[in-house]
């Protein structure tokens, strides 16, 4: 797997500049005088940043879909669960600073009269452990999942409802006080990150910057598998999965290894998103944030990844549009995307960019086949 | 071959595979009833009987896709196929081509022959692999072989029903494997392909164990094979096509529509 095989030099070209307008041009804008014509406002950094998370969390999910024909209707729990492990971190940070001033537990904890730190509390007040649970957590409930589900040869349709039921599953249990998690509220009042002030406009910038730089190497992770031999096996056995087997290949743990991948790459996009957002809460786990993230993907274009971002930042921006200004609008407005789509082009963007681009373009002249030796 | 040997080991020394009292049973129906046959290295044969009869079943069995009710498959003397999954059983040596041709239509044709060339298959054995130089002349000589050499780069879901097939042949030569199981090969083919598959298997045959599964009876007739006729299950006849064609209760059952 050579940078080589990832793209062809136009390709780096448009990556690298992409990711270099992105990770420099932005900030540089957002530190213009607010007078210039150019600046970006403050409150659009996190945003951006925000868009980022999400098409990380589109990107995990297409690798599944979008490759090996996993939907997983749950992918918002990895992504969750990511964002719990990195709230923990910043609920320690604040120490003394919480509305009861107590350094030893998270406000909510004084609240429920709990008298010490649950043991699953214990070192989040180090980033490495909380950066280390980000990738843990999602991945392993992804391993032990796909392990029985995959190893029970569950597909289909019916795996899309299990994974809704384990990312309801799970907001049952975050939704409970006595989970230690927060509750209903969940964590939040975060006040500093590897200590910075987690509100000012420099830390922004740094956490929108570290989210572009995660999603462009989730990008060239997800590329690298994608366009290994893996990634034929994959597309091979969405396409005719029993035909896999008789060639040998474990079906079941090719779709494990894809699967928890594609887990700790939403548990990061979702860590990264907490901090920026200010707050994480069970309502992350609903059945129907999951659908949503489908719903990108396919209105960018599944199986081509560049397409989960397109799809991500689209309907995210149209989102922040219309629930501004029309906001009963808004889930009407998603769900005709979704159905227009699906109906006229099932390719999502990516597809319908390719029919225009051949539309125009007259057909090429039929290619010689380079002799075989 | 890792697995141990659970039994005592099949009747003859060179038998490659020998299915033993296999049953297997849908809902009270008896897709194979006390099903034995041998089928020796090397040998080229075929299974011919009505629909029903147990055919694909069979090869189901033998694949591993199927657990039969009791009974159980030796191959290569001891290894017992009934305790196996169906990867494990491609890796022992044994590929099969599908009644309906099943390649993968999204992939090249390069592709397909590329996933199902002999070599690791561990996931992460496949993750980092490379195709050198020596494996990519293993695929150009079998798109040769199976006259798709000009259609490398074609998407394999674009290829003709026949070519589909030929591709699906290829993919089993390049597999390496020693036992290869064809489900009804010559199904949709023009009277030239035909042909050119019957020549190709009888080259095979001695070197590689071919077990045919064919409806089309002039074709059975050119690989001049030891034909094995199923009906409901088990075996009704065996011997040559002239011999089981002239058995009365072949003609009664199948032949004698």
């Amino acid at each position: 797997m050579g940078a080589t095989a990832l793209f062809d030099r136009r390709g780096w070209l448009w990556f690298l500049g992409i990711g270099l307008v992105l990770v420099v041009g932005v900030p540089l804008l957002n530190a213009l005088p607010v007078t210039s014509p150019l600046h970006i406002p403050n409150y659009l950094v996190p945003l951006f940043g925000k868009y980022s998370c999400y098409a990380l969390l589109a990107l995990s999910l297409d690798l599944v879909w979008g490759y090996a024909g996993i939907l997983s209707l749950g992918h918002g729990a990895f992504f969750a669960l990511g964002g719990y492990a990195m709230g923990m971190y910043l609920m320690r940070q604040i120490g003394a600073r919480g509305v009861y001033a107590n350094a030893q537990l998270p406000d909510f904890m004084v609240f429920l009269n709990w008298k010490e730190l649950p043991w699953y509390w214990y070192g989040f007040d180090h980033f490495a452990l909380a950066a280390a649970m980000v990738l843990l957590v999602p991945g392993l409930l992804a391993f032990i999942f796909g392990w029985f589900a995959f190893r029970s040869r569950v597909t289909g349709v019916y795996l899309s409802i299990i994974t809704q039921a384990l990312t309801y599953a799970l907001l049952l249990v975050f939704f409970r006080n006595d989970t230690g998690f927060g509750g209903n509220n969940g964590l939040t009042d975060f006040k500093e990150i590897l200590g910075f002030d987690i509100q000012s406009a420099g830390t922004r910038r740094g956490l929108y910057i570290a989210s572009i730089v995660a999603l462009g190497l989730g990008f060239l992770l997800c590329r690298a598998i994608v366009s290994s031999k893996l990634g034929r096996v994959l597309l091979a056995l969405r396409d005719a999965e029993s035909r896999v087997r008789f060639l040998g290949y474990s079906v079941a743990y090719t779709k494990l290894f894809v699967f928890t991948v594609s887990a700790c790459i939403a548990g990061i996009a979702g860590a990264l998103y907490v901090p920026q957002v200010g707050i994480i809460n069970p309502s992350e786990f609903s059945p129907a944030n999951s659908i949503e993230i489908a719903i990108w993907v396919a209105v960018g274009g599944r199986g081509t990844l560049i397409g989960a971002v397109i799809g991500a930042v689209a309907v995210n921006l149209m989102k922040t549009w219309l629930t501004g200004s029309l906001p009963e609008l808004w889930l009407f407005a998603l769900g005709g995307l979704f159905v227009v789509m699906t109906l006229l082009f099932p390719k999502g963007v990516i597809g319908m960019m390719a029919q225009w681009r051949a539309r125009r373009r007259p057909p090429p002249a039929a290619v010689v086949p380079e002799p075989t030796s | 071959m890792s697995v141990a040997a659970t039994q005592a080991p099949g009747p003859a020394p060179d038998s490659l595979l020998y299915l033993d009292g296999v049953t297997v049973s849908f809902d009270g129906f008896k897709a194979l009833n006390n099903l034995s046959l041998v089928v020796g290295k090397g040998e080229l044969r075929c299974i011919i009987g009505p629909n029903g009869a147990g055919k694909t079943t069979m090869m189901d069995v033998i694949t591993g896709k199927t657990r039969p009710d009791s009974g159980a498959v030796f191959f290569g003397g001891n290894t017992d196929l009934t305790r196996l999954d169906e990867a494990q059983i491609a890796n022992l040596g044994i590929g099969r081509k599908f009644q309906r041709p099943t390649v993968f239509e999204n992939l090249t044709v390069f592709e397909n022959l590329e996933l199902a060339q002999k070599n690791q298959r561990g996931t992460f054995k496949v993750l980092f692999s490379t195709l050198p130089e020596t494996q990519r002349k293993g695929i150009r000589a079998t798109l040769e072989t199976i006259g798709l050499a000009d259609r490398e780069t074609a998407r394999a879901g674009a290829l003709s029903h026949g070519q589909k097939q030929w591709l699906e042949i290829g993919m089993l030569l390049i597999q390496d494997q020693q036992l290869l199981l064809l489900d009804e090969p010559v199904a949709g083919m023009t009277d030239h392909e035909t042909e050119a598959t019957a020549k190709l298997f009888l080259s095979l045959a001695g070197e590689r164990t071919l077990v045919v599964v064919e409806h089309d009876m002039e074709f059975v007739r050119s690989l001049a094979a030891r034909v094995t006729v199923l009906h409901e299950g088990s075996v009704l006849a065996e011997g040559t096509i002239d011999y089981v064609q002239a058995h009365p209760d072949v003609i009664e059952v199948y032949l004698g529509r």
